[in-house]
């Protein structure tokens, strides 16, 4: 347990454009341990949904099992939650998405949910190009267990318990990248002020939106032998291009940076670094990847985006209105087309 | 020996090669039969794979009704494959008749002398008649058609109305198939004495029935239920559900001005997404299914787990197929009834529904949704290949228009605002058992809850109490009472002069059960008989067990699966439930049940473990 939710609230606390105050975008008080990296997220996450005025109640939120799991608790109250079984939220998502397509889908996983026992949902999530959200709280180990190493634990990388790491290691955005993901993140639970943008982001983009968030685990991980340590990570951090997302309604000025438009009007606005490469270009993003694994950093920012890819939805066709809306009228046949299926059976 | 004769009481079967084309030239015989008024009965027997190895199409002719299989050896084979020449000219029974392509003389060692052994020159007339290789194959088989229908003498009318409704898109084939059908009908009339022994004479016993395949109806079901979502993994024998779910929708569920789909159709990853799938699209309001068989089900069990115990709604068909592991995938069982009551870890049970008939298996696949809505938990409906791949004679398919969706108990936004105390998701308000539940996004504050397979309190909030734990369990437990009033009721089949002994049958056990329990009474055997449709078993079940001595449990499977799970839900002594088996995978056989009956009422109780 980490804190008592304090009572004070600061005296500038203002309700945003739809009236919601951001303690409305709070939730149950975390279980989690004092300074774990995923309340970091959590906080993150309530930061970028106040700001951007979502309306709580049209959200799900959605998780398989683990650490990263139960976050779903601790933001966003006034949606319903949705805590799976471990490795499979994506199905579920997928499921809850095609019966609803007008709520935001927010999936958030672990390094062990998403990259082993359910790294199958996840490639195949990102192939149907579903419209979520889907953040990884990649701490490199199984925190409920114990400090296990993960898939994504870095060769070398040592636990608590001394151990270095010696299978190769998963790399969810360089997989995410070669599956044909739609918008391919990476941040650290420590730097806000990159990954609140990029949530925001990633809610807009209007298909799979992937953030793999570094998030150092205190109490198994967060050791100088740890390439998934605060340490590590502050010291080995490479920012691919540092974001700001500005809503469709808002103005901006020039200043050098390359500007994503989303299909409805909404901007990412990125700084290109000279070295680096450009966020539309899979390839040079896919190369940008391996390069830094190969110089030992971890790059942050938004890897890749496509905002022009069809979902889920599209690709199926289906129709405006949320399927569950239906009723008897649209969806049964009635006794009369019976008549011609008798017919033809006999 | 004498020939066999029959008006109307026969077998026959058909050996071919599979991947030939034969299966609609067979299909043609028996629609002739059916068109002809009389009752039938087919049966495919196929191998796993495409092309090549033998497969095999039974019809049996009843105008009595029995629509199972017989038992027994075949009354008339014709064998177009030289694979299993030795092995069906075996199978047919003394006084039977076997048909044969003479290309080759019978080897002189499988002859037999008490049966009629016609040679029909299948490849010669094709060779003669046709140039290209491909046509030979594909006529051959619609010539011994023709030639049949001389033999048993079908109405040649029928058989043309046949031919012009199989190719109604396709007019040019009409002359072709006709033609090869009078080859056949020809040569047989001239070189046999025609009819045989067997032989059909039209009368009027099918009245307004179908000939329908189980997977068609519950693919129609789910349509008419009003699934919207599916998520699916292909796997025999289920596969054809979700073909006919997709066609049919795509037919009839097209919004009428923008041309979109009111469904959404995902073939997913494998069984445990399939499933998941479902548990997303139905925890968000939607109607949701998935069809599979025994190996995705042991796929699906964790999350059919987190269903029971977070009490969403869960709809599933399983096509049962021949287990253990992979098994026998094409050839059938009933052999998934324990995995399918008590799927998952700790303590879970599942409504479970078995229909015996087509139009059962429509009309549950409907009903599911309504139950699992009404319920919030998962319903099954356990059907299996033999009455989910033939063509079974079955009552046609009804739909009442008035019928309107039970939702069960879902709360509004208007509902939530004029709530005046807090909502509790797992509450029990009206002493069923059964909590309200919210869809997402329904109120800006009120009625949002945390869905979790860990334990929970009456809000949905996590708890290792075990007061709590308890409590919720205990409800879960009055749930499933619930359960037993609204699931299909078990039907009595045979009443009043069974006197101690009853019978005990499901799903597509019915029709052999039926005939081999009218030949124990025509032997002065009467037993009593009861239909399970459903699990939990209602009310009326427990009365029948209690009221007899000795119940015969007649299923598919070795270890007697439904007798366990009465045993264990009821209690029961096991000395009184008898089991009678059959798990071979071809269907069971009216014989063999009766045989098995006859022998434990002679034996007594030594029998009682010979399957």
């Amino acid at each position: 347990m980490s804190y008592i939710i304090p009572r004070f609230r600061h005296p500038c606390t203002v309700p945003n454009d739809i009236g919601y105050t951001r303690q409305d975008y709070e939730g149950a008080l975390s279980t989690l341990c004092a300074g774990c990296g995923h309340d970091s997220i959590s906080a993150a996450l309530v930061q970028a949904c106040y700001e951007m005025s979502v309306a709580p109640h049209l959200v799900a939120k959605l998780s398989g099992i683990g650490c990263s799991s139960k976050t779903p608790a601790y933001f966003l109250r006034q949606s319903h939650g949705f805590n799976s079984v471990h490795g499979r939220m994506p199905s579920v998502a997928t499921g809850a998405y095609l019966a609803n397509r007008d709520l935001t889908y927010l999936g958030v996983s672990g390094d062990g949910d998403t990259a082993s026992i359910g790294l199958g949902q996840f490639a195949h999530v990102m192939r149907r190009n579903l419209n979520m959200l889907y953040i990884i709280e990649n701490n490199g180990c199984y925190g409920l267990t114990k400090g296990q190493d993960s898939a994504t634990a870095d060769v070398g990388s040592k636990t608590k318990h001394g151990q270095a790491n010696v299978f190769s290691p998963i790399d969810p955005a360089g997989l995410a990248l070669n599956i044909g993901a739609t918008f391919v993140a990476r941040s650290f639970s420590g730097d806000k002020a990159q990954l609140v943008p990029l949530i925001k982001a990633g809610l807009h983009h209007p298909g799979f939106a992937l953030i793999d968030v570094i998030s150092p685990c205190v109490t198994f991980n967060n050791i100088p032998a740890s390439t998934k340590s605060y340490t590590y990570t502050r010291e080995h951090m490479t920012a691919a291009d540092v974001v700001d997302f500005v809503p469709a309604a808002a103005k901006y000025g020039a200043d050098g940076a390359i500007d994503v438009k989303m299909p409805d009007g909404a901007t990412v606005k990125l700084r290109r670094l000279p070295d680096h490469h450009d966020p539309r270009n899979r390839a040079a993003a896919a190369a940008a990847v391996l390069a830094a694994q190969e110089r030992g950093e971890v790059l942050t920012g938004l890897i890749y985006i496509d905002t022009g890819r069809p979902d889920l939805h599209a690709m199926l066709e289906t129709t405006e209105t949320p399927l569950r809306a239906l009723d008897e009228k649209a969806l049964c046949p009635g006794a009369r087309a019976l008549d011609a299926v008798n017919r033809n059976a006999r | 020996m004498k020939p066999l004769e029959s008006v109307n009481e026969f077998v026959v079967r058909f050996a071919n090669v599979n991947g030939t084309g034969s299966a609609s030239a067979n299909l043609l015989f028996a629609k002739a039969a059916f068109r002809m008024g009389i009752p039938i009965g087919a049966k495919n027997i196929f191998p796993s794979n495409i092309q090549g190895l033998p497969t095999w199409y039974e019809v049996r002719v009843s105008e009595k009704g029995y629509i199972g299989a017989r038992g027994g050896g075949v009354d008339l084979m014709i064998c177009v494959n030289a694979q299993s020449l030795a092995q069906d000219i075996a199978s047919v029974a003394p006084g039977g008749y076997f048909v044969y392509d003479d290309i080759k003389p019978l080897p002189a060692d499988l002859a037999r002398g008490d049966i009629t052994i016609l040679g029909l020159p299948l490849t010669e007339i094709c060779n003669r008649e046709y140039k290209e290789p491909r046509l030979r194959q594909l006529f051959k088989n619609v010539i011994y058609v023709g030639a049949l229908a001389a033999l048993v003498d079908i109405d040649f009318a029928v058989l043309k109305g046949l031919v012009a409704d199989q190719f109604e898109e396709k007019k040019k084939l009409i002359g072709p198939n006709v033609h090869a059908l009078e080859l056949g009908y020809n040569y047989a009339r001239e070189h046999f004495t025609c009819p045989l022994g067997l032989r059909l004479k039209a009368c009027d016993k099918t009245g307004d029935s179908i000939l329908l395949d189980g997977n068609t109806a519950l693919g129609l079901g789910a349509v008419y239920g009003g699934a919207t979502v599916v998520g699916w993994y292909p796997i025999t024998p289920s596969t054809s559900v979700i073909d006919t779910f997709r066609n049919y929708a795509a037919a009839t569920r097209q919004d009428p001005e923008t041309g979109k789909n009111n469904f959404a159709v995902v073939q997913a990853e494998d069984e445990l997404a399939a499933i998941g799938i479902v548990i997303g699209a139905s925890w968000n309001g939607a109607r949701s299914f998935t069809a599979t068989s025994g190996p995705g089900v042991s796929l699906m069990s964790e999350f059919l787990g987190l269903a029971y115990f977070a009490e969403i709604p869960a709809v599933l068909y399983n096509v049962q197929r021949c287990g253990p592991s992979t098994g026998m995938p094409t050839r059938t069982q009933q052999g998934d009834v324990l995995l399918c009551a008590y799927a998952s870890h700790g303590d879970t049970k599942h409504v479970l529904l078995f229909p015996s008939t087509p139009k059962e298996a429509f009309d549950f696949a409907a009903d599911a949704f309504d139950l699992a809505d009404r319920l919030q938990t998962p319903v099954m409906v356990l059907s299996d290949l033999d009455l989910g791949m033939n063509d079974n004679m079955s009552p046609p398919l009804t739909w009442d228009d008035n019928r309107k969706y039970d939702r069960g108990k879902v709360l509004t936004a208007e509902d939530l605002e004029n709530m005046k105390e807090k909502f509790g998701r797992y509450l029990d308000v009206d002493g069923d058992g059964i909590g309200w539940r919210t869809y997402p996004g329904t109120h800006p504050t009120k009625g949002s809850y945390f869905t979790r397979g860990t334990s929970h309190d009456s809000y949905a909030a996590y708890t290792e109490n075990s007061d709590i734990y308890l409590e919720s369990m205990h409800r879960l437990d009055k749930k499933w009472q619930t359960a037993r009033t609204l699931v299909p009721a078990a039907e009595t089949e045979r009443t009043g002069k069974g006197g101690k002994r009853g019978a005990l049958y499901y799903g597509t056990t019915m029709h052999a059960a039926r005939e081999a329990l009218d030949r124990l009474a025509a032997e002065g055997t009467e037993l009593d008989a009861m239909r399970l449709r459903a699990f939990p078993f209602p009310q009326e079940v427990e009365d029948f067990i209690a009221a007899h001595d000795e119940v015969f449990v007649i299923e598919q499977n070795r270890d007697a699966q439904m007798r366990s799970l009465l045993i264990n839900e009821f209690g029961v002594n096991p000395d009184k439930l008898v089991k009678i088996l059959y798990y071979g995978g071809k269907p069971i056989t009216a014989h063999d049940i009766h045989d098995k009956i006859a022998r434990h009422l002679k034996d007594g109780k030594r029998s009682q473990h010979v399957a």
